[in-house]
């Protein structure tokens, strides 16, 4: 599929699960795996580190 | 066949494992998402598929505890509980619970305004060791070497004035080999540790950080501090972080609610994902 910021093309794993973060080697941008219908995903911005994140 | 329920809101590698290792004990397993999840006060149980117990693996620590609050008004059984993932979450408050319960833990100082926080930098010497008392990763882990660092450090906390910068923690570099121990536990054992040590020569451990993993012994010693640990926060599954006091021995600086493993995995004994699964199954209400 095609990144939804710079439309470059995308590979994402077959096995990759919703929730799954996936980058884009052409921008670098992050997305989520927002859903998946079969082999359609739907991606959104993946949130940025917060400060509360961790263990 | 017992529901096991994963929650979560950015699927890691310990996350997959956890599914994976449920899956494969054959128990009912599913990945549910905070983020796109809702709970009202008129709620119940069986509105939701929360399963017989819930394993809370969130990476943002206040979403996790605020969804755990959620999960046990529902009465669903959660790891870890929420007065838990409250005690570990909130580095002032492990710190007092150690010290309460007799655990060793380095000696610590708490202040409330960046005046009261040189006072005690000045009154107990260079180094003390900055943390702030919420985040993880080794983020914002500061080593105040002199006045000018500790003045330096003080002022961007007041500049960035967030509500927790105001709470100064301050603790005492403990004088250690270049390295602290991890080790896991799950209820009431041990399950695995690991040495980790700096990836730049720098004070700091973290496996996020680039930390390497190397197995560690589970002495005895190791062991009888990780469980008094783990009770001092009331239990459940937890990271118990140690270090080698030179002249003490053992002490334990901190507790993680949220344990990551994929560093220690690749080196333990025993499978992680499935003592936790195990462990987790066991708590179940059916």
């Amino acid at each position: 599929m095609n990144c939804p910021e710079c439309d470059g093309n995308m590979k994402i794993p077959d096995d990759a699960s919703v929730g799954e973060i996936v980058s884009c080697p052409d921008c670098g941008a992050d997305f989520e795996i927002a859903s998946k219908n079969g082999g359609v995903c739907e991606l959104k911005h993946a949130e940025k580190v917060g400060e509360d994140w961790g263990e | 066949m017992p529901k096991v329920r994963i929650v979560f809101d950015r699927i890691r590698l310990e996350e997959k494992m956890l599914e994976e290792k449920s899956n494969e004990l054959g128990h009912d397993t599913k990945m549910i998402d905070a983020k796109i999840t809702q709970v009202n006060t008129e709620s119940k149980k069986n509105d939701f598929d929360f399963g017989d117990v819930v394993l809370e693996r969130c990476v943002s620590y206040f979403r996790g505890l605020h969804f755990t609050a959620c999960l046990e008004f529902l009465d669903i059984p959660v790891l870890n509980k929420f007065e838990v993932a409250n005690n570990c979450g909130n580095k002032m408050i492990t710190s007092l619970l150690l010290k309460k319960h007799n655990v060793p833990t380095p000696k610590t100082f708490f202040s409330f305004s960046p005046e009261t926080a040189l006072e005690i930098l000045e009154k107990e010497g260079y180094p003390l060791v900055i943390k702030p008392i919420i985040g993880s990763w080794g983020r914002g882990v500061i080593l105040l070497k002199d006045r000018d660092t500790a003045d330096a450090i003080i002022e961007v906390r007041e500049l960035s004035d967030g509500p927790l910068d105001r709470i100064y923690y301050l603790q005492e570099a403990i004088k250690r080999p270049p390295r602290d121990i991890r080790a896991i536990v799950v209820g009431d054992q041990v399950i695995a540790a690991m040495y980790r040590t700096s990836s730049s020569g720098g004070f700091k451990t973290n496996i996020a950080l680039g930390g390497e993993p190397v197995l560690c012994e589970i002495t005895k010693e190791l062991e009888d501090i990780c469980i008094k640990a783990s009770k001092a926060v009331g239990g459940g599954i937890l990271g118990v972080d140690v270090m080698e006091d030179e002249k003490r021995g053992l002490v334990v600086h901190e507790v993680n609610n949220t344990v990551e493993f994929k560093g220690l995995a690749k080196v333990a004994k025993r499978n992680i994902p499935k003592e936790m699964i195990d462990y987790a199954v066991s708590l179940a209400v059916r």
